[in-house]
């Protein structure tokens, strides 16, 4: 009886173990709850920071476009304008080639190895910093377009997009370069949810005798919608919140212009353009941009994060 | 008869071969930009690759045919990249493994699981100004402004989804048999954690953060009014509380100028970032690829 006593007693762990156990514990708990903490330390600071302009401005700040730190005058009209029209242009010439892209990567129109060569392709395209995407736009592609540009003015000129005469960089060159950006995330999430179909669907088509583009159109593409959706969804926010390319080629002016072949603004890029130098109301108006263009963000995050949760478990 | 056999000129047939084209023609038009880029950059950066280069400091923009080099700028991306990292990979590995190995699936690891989601997708420059917001402005740490800290601070808030996704899904993998194992045999909790999974998943985890650190180098928005940017040799500890540059928002500031010589100096800077960037990547790649084929055995 005694000897089971003490059997049984060092059954038990030594009360330092214990505690180290609980400590560990608590601090994965406490530093996985960073996440949140950060993220609604964001929102809050970008909030307060702006309530002196959200008070002043109120939602007329989203509709004017009179930005004038000499009179205290301002509204985002034209970035917010130039940030929803990069990023949907854009994505609307990425969609189709990216999801091109993803088709050939997954078909067997070539051996696997050149298949998995072009998709790493891709990817890497996705490693290059923006700023570098920037420094290329402005040096490269900006003379190599201008011609095209030139063209687009004298025979599409009547068409209030293409009205102004071309002097450099403007916002085409800024969906361009967002094109380059989003061509990989579109592309991979794309491959990955039409890999994800399962091989049966297609034999199946396959077998009543439906073509290969049939068969694509009609079944695998419907069955990975979902997932290609929440690629799409994911480069829009993306789009949105690109910085440095877009900044460096879009030409940065505030003069609102239907045209895209004239200088524009987003968002991110006049916070980049004028948060180091600005004071007094202006900063509380930059602010007041950033949390637009965070909620912007935000609800394109949210919807496509809801969008694969909805959706994912269809096969 | 004719129908068993294959007819060109029918019009499926005649379809098949049109988007099969085009969806050829997709693919070319994504991989063109990479290599133009790339074989551009190659020539036209690497031309300007001289000792020099990593020994001078860079010479404000003026008439000045000669640029100087890029030394402050590139120590500077090393340090503000390597105060992201001790900030991000802690907290990160932390909440990753609480994720993983704690939590339940309950609501408060799926709140925290899509918070790491939604700060993936906030814009980068958000994070600058947050930063912006919290220190430069305020001047919390110790008096100084804009300063390597904060900008290393704001590019720790971007690693951080990635470092924790990768550490959750990493530890995700590990077989739950070698957890039995070790507790089995009387282990604590945190010595299964750091002992048995945490080892076993280390090779993912870290190609995971390393491509995270990579990407963080070349991140160019949450610096430009957090580290903004300086021209002057880094001497000492001291120097983390100034304004410190980094090859980001050198190349930034110098395309912008009109002079050819910061041009080039901006183009020798992305040679290096692409260079080191694209081999990080190419390098994780295939030591992930051999990884795969040897579990396979």
């Amino acid at each position: 009886m005694e000897e089971k006593l003490t059997l049984f007693k060092n059954r038990k762990r030594f009360g330092i173990e214990k505690n180290i156990d609980i400590i560990f514990k608590n601090t994965a708990l406490v530093l996985s709850s960073f996440v949140a903490i950060i993220l609604l330390g964001i929102i809050l600071v970008v909030f307060f920071q702006s309530f002196e302009s959200f008070s002043r401005y109120g939602l007329k700040f989203l509709i004017t476009s009179e930005w004038n730190p000499v009179k205290d005058e301002y509204g985002a009209f034209t970035a917010i304008y130039g940030t929803l029209v990069t990023s949907f242009l854009s994505l609307l010439i990425t969609i189709p080639l990216g999801v091109g892209t993803a088709i050939f990567i997954t078909e067997d129109f070539v051996p696997k190895v050149v298949r998995e060569i072009i998709g790493s392709f891709v990817e890497l395209l996705a490693a290059i910093p923006s700023v570098v995407l920037g420094l290329w736009a402005i040096f490269v592609m900006e003379p190599f377009f201008r011609f095209f540009f030139v063209f687009l003015h004298n025979f599409f000129g009547w068409i209030p997009l293409f009205s102004t005469e071309p002097t450099g960089r403007n916002s085409l060159l800024a969906i361009l370069i967002l094109v380059v950006m989003l061509l990989p995330i579109v592309t991979s999430i794309a491959r990955d949810s039409l890999n994800q179909v399962p091989k049966k669907l297609r034999n199946a088509a396959y077998g009543i005798g439906a073509s290969r583009w049939k068969t694509i159109f009609s079944v695998i593409l419907p069955a990975a919608l979902s997932g290609i959706m929440a690629g799409v969804l994911l480069a829009l926010g993306r789009a949105m919140g690109e910085t440095m390319a877009v900044t460096m080629i879009i030409g940065n002016s505030n003069a609102f212009s239907w045209s895209l072949l004239s200088p524009g603004y987003t968002i991110s890029s006049m916070l980049a353009n004028q948060f180091g130098e600005a004071d007094g109301s202006q900063v509380s108006s930059l602010f007041y941009a950033a949390f637009v263009l965070m909620i912007l963000s935000l609800v394109v995050n949210i919807f496509a994060q809801w969008l694969v949760k909805k959706f994912s478990l269809k096969y | 008869m004719n129908s068993l056999y294959y007819q060109k000129r029918l019009s499926r047939n005649i379809g098949d071969k049109f988007f099969t084209s085009l969806s050829v023609i997709c693919a070319l038009i994504a991989i063109l930009p990479l290599i133009f880029l790339v074989t551009y950059i190659l020539i036209k950066g690497g031309s300007q690759i001289t000792p020099e280069l990593f020994t001078l400091e860079p010479n404000p923009p003026g008439d000045d045919l000669d640029a100087g080099g890029i030394n402050p700028a590139l120590i500077g991306t090393l340090i503000i990249t390597t105060i992201a990292s001790i900030i991000a990979i802690p907290v990160g590995v932390g909440g990753g493994i609480y994720l993983a190995e704690y939590s339940r699936g309950g609501a408060f690891s799926r709140f925290i699981r899509f918070g790491v989601n939604v700060l993936a997708g906030v814009p980068s420059i958000i994070a600058g100004v947050f930063i912006y917001a919290l220190i430069v402005s305020t001047k919390i740490l110790f008096g100084s402004m804009y300063s390597g800290l904060a900008g290393g601070m704001a590019l720790s808030i971007l690693m951080l989804p990635t470092v924790i996704k990768t550490t959750d899904e990493g530890l995700k993998l590990v077989p739950n048999e070698l957890r039995y194992a070790s507790l089995g045999v009387g282990a604590s909790m945190y010595t299964t954690i750091l002992k048995v999974t945490l080892p076993s998943a280390f090779r993912s985890i870290a190609t995971g953060v390393v491509l995270g650190i990579a990407r963080a180098a070349g991140e160019t928005a949450p610096l430009i009014f957090t580290a903004l940017f300086s021209y002057y040799y880094i001497t000492g500890f001291g120097d983390l509380f100034y304004e410190m540059g980094s090859l980001a928002v050198l190349i930034y500031n110098f395309a912008l100028e009109p002079y050819d010589a910061q041009n080039k100096l901006a183009w020798a800077a992305s040679f290096i970032l692409v260079l080191s960037i694209l081999s990080v990547n190419i390098f994780s790649r295939i030591l992930a690829a051999f990884t795969e084929k040897t579990k396979r055995v």
